[in-house]
């Protein structure tokens, strides 16, 4: 009984200081060790241990707390980051408001993970001269990847490409067509 | 700035010539014409059918195939051959009087003889009023070429009467687009300007763009994105050899050509954004002939080839602007709307043509460079990409015709009009090719 509570205050002492991971748990444990007399220890090193197990499942409760909210904001991140296309005016290359926090979300992305590589295709609708919307798209694809770069995304990740009007997103020549195929879109690779 | 619309209907008429794009699955891919618009001021003229005298190859008539390209310029309203009341192969049997009682200005009658494997053509024009031959020659080609003799004689004809060199020898090229089951088809053809003889000469599953060709006419520069990027191509006709001579970062687009076919002038972003940059193609190197935060792109040489003429968005939109020499200041050419892109001068010097919205549509103007007068000469709503006749009477370009992209050659003051639709899919980009001696 003695041996394995002795055992058990030990293992679990043992599990404190894993746990506090401090200097501290390790001079109690040298204490406890020593200590002959079971009942203090137990009471005392009981309350430590509880005091100990309490903490860690206080500090534990917390990080799974913490760990809930992160988990929460990564599935925000992510579920932003399923949005991989951007609209634009005709004949501009100004990102829509609604636009930012979605870009902001792959930005701080691409910022953690710098192995991940993006392609940003620029692309024009149908209107007008093909050549200058091959220069518009490609204007929009840099309008992005300065955006991206300033909230955190580094030049090396990121290659651009603009295709003018030759590959629409929808076929048509009405202004919902046109809107769609006036775009950005961003290509993980 | 003065600012008129063309189309008075008073000008323009009633007959109809359309170019049909047939059946891409064949290598060879042929065209077909209807004509959709002729001017009313079109000078009434007969072409005789030709007698023949040995074999003849099966096909299309040569005197067939004049008629039709005098009545594709716009310029002729063309008598069917039922309607004459002989048909004459020499002058000794004209009566200018029947041909002034059917309102004929002028006749064009002749003979073709087979000599082995060749074809000889004899033809004279008559002007039916003065009763006089103002055109009398002869000319050969090899049996298997009666196409190419028809449009030389055309040429003739044409010049007879206009004063101006005809073009219907000159070649075209154009991409066409076919979509199926989201498969992108990408064809570069060139053909005969009435869409006859169409060859593919470059077939890619990414965009082809912008051909251009070089004076000789032996070459065309054009964009591909076959690797998965924009890169230009110098490409040989005769031996299909071709040449990447852009393949910078970024654009590498909207080629086109000097006067001495020595050097390219193109479209790069390789140094931040799009520039005009024109490349030597013995060195390849590139020199930058725009310097602006701006688009600057589609840039052309005028017709002298000391000036350039480019698009640019510096004032907010695209307008097009002219640089007197390669890297002087740009002068701003036109005012009448906030876009006009693609500038396309003509060989002479009078005027450059280009993309112009109005109203939300998007159509082909020109500006008289001498008086800086705008004149809109299409009527359709989504016009892109015009290019010249080389003899600056026509223009061909890209339009919308029932949701396909079609190409509509119209006379170069928007007199008269036929289209080139295609069967399938899309027919764009159209270049009109230089006069080849």
């Amino acid at each position: 009984m003695k041996l394995s509570a002795q055992t058990k205050v030990i293992a679990l002492l043992f599990s404190a200081g894993l746990f506090a991971g401090c200097s501290t748990t390790g001079e109690n444990m040298e204490e406890g060790g020593y200590d002959s007399d079971v009942a203090p220890i137990d009471q005392d090193q009981g309350s430590t241990v509880y005091g100990g197990g309490d903490q860690d499942g206080i500090s534990s409760s917390s990080m799974t707390e913490e760990e809930r909210m992160e988990a929460q904001q990564q599935a925000e991140q992510e579920a932003l980051r399923d949005i991989t296309t951007f609209y634009f005016d005709f004949d501009t290359s100004e990102i829509k408001p609604e636009a930012r926090d979605v870009l902001m979300a792959h930005a701080r992305y691409l910022s953690n993970n710098p192995g991940q590589n993006v392609r940003l295709e620029g692309h024009g609708d149908e209107r007008g001269s093909k050549e200058y919307n091959l220069a518009i798209g490609e204007r929009r694809a840099d309008a992005v990847q300065r955006f991206l770069i300033v909230n955190g995304a580094s030049r090396g990740q990121m290659e651009t490409i603009s295709y003018g009007e030759e590959k629409p997103a929808v076929m048509g020549s009405s202004e919902s067509a046109w809107a769609q195929n006036r775009r950005v879109e961003l290509v993980f690779e | 700035m003065m600012q008129k619309r063309l189309f008075s209907l008073s000008r323009v008429l009633c007959y109809a010539m359309t170019l049909m794009f047939l059946a891409a699955s064949s290598a060879q891919a042929e065209l077909l014409i209807r004509v959709t618009e002729g001017a009313d001021s079109a000078i009434p003229l007969s072409v005789v059918p030709f007698s023949e005298s040995g074999s003849m190859p099966t096909g299309d008539k040569l005197s067939s195939i004049v008629q039709a390209d005098l009545a594709m310029s716009g310029e002729f309203r063309t008598l069917p051959p039922e309607k004459m009341l002989s048909l004459p192969s020499k002058r000794s049997d004209v009566y200018f009087r029947d041909w002034r009682m059917l309102g004929q200005r002028y006749v064009l009658v002749g003979e073709l003889t087979r000599n082995g494997d060749r074809v000889k053509a004899r033809y004279e024009l008559f002007d039916v009023n003065r009763e006089e031959r103002i055109l009398g020659e002869t000319a050969t080609a090899p049996a298997s070429n009666v196409r190419s003799l028809a449009h030389h004689v055309s040429d003739k004809v044409y010049e007879a009467i206009t004063g101006v060199p005809g073009a219907f020898s000159t070649k075209l090229a154009y991409v066409t687009l076919e979509r199926t089951n989201g498969q992108a088809r990408y064809r570069l053809q060139v053909s005969d300007i009435d869409g006859k003889r169409a060859r593919i000469r470059l077939e890619s599953k990414e965009p082809i763009m912008s051909p251009a060709w070089s004076p000789d006419g032996k070459k065309l520069a054009y964009v591909s994105f076959e690797t998965g990027k924009p890169a230009i191509y110098v490409h040989e006709l005769h031996s299909g050899q071709r040449t990447k001579v852009a393949d910078f970062p970024g654009l590498n687009s909207a080629p086109s050509w000097s006067l001495d076919g020595q050097s390219l002038l193109m479209t790069l972003s390789k140094d931040g954004n799009a520039e005009v940059y024109r490349m030597d193609l013995q060195t390849k190197n590139t020199e930058k002939l725009t310097n602006h935060w701006a688009i600057d792109t589609e840039a052309v040489w005028d017709s002298s080839g000391k000036g350039i003429f480019f698009t640019s968005d510096r004032s907010g939109g695209p307008q097009i602007y002219y640089m007197a020499k390669p890297g002087a200041e740009p002068r701003r050419i036109t005012f009448g709307s906030r876009y006009n892109a693609r500038p396309r001068p003509d060989s002479k010097g009078e005027y450059v043509y280009y993309v112009h919205q109005r109203d939300g549509a998007f159509l082909i103007a020109r500006t008289n460079l001498k008086n800086d007068e705008e004149t809109v000469l299409t009527r359709t709503q989504s016009d892109e990409s015009p290019s010249v006749s080389p003899n600056g009477r026509m223009l061909i370009y890209a339009t919308k015709h029932s949701g396909n992209s079609v190409l509509t050659v119209i006379s170069a003051d928007g007199g008269a009009a036929y289209s080139l639709p295609a069967a399938q899919g899309a027919v764009r980009d159209p270049a009109w090719g230089p006069i080849v001696q």
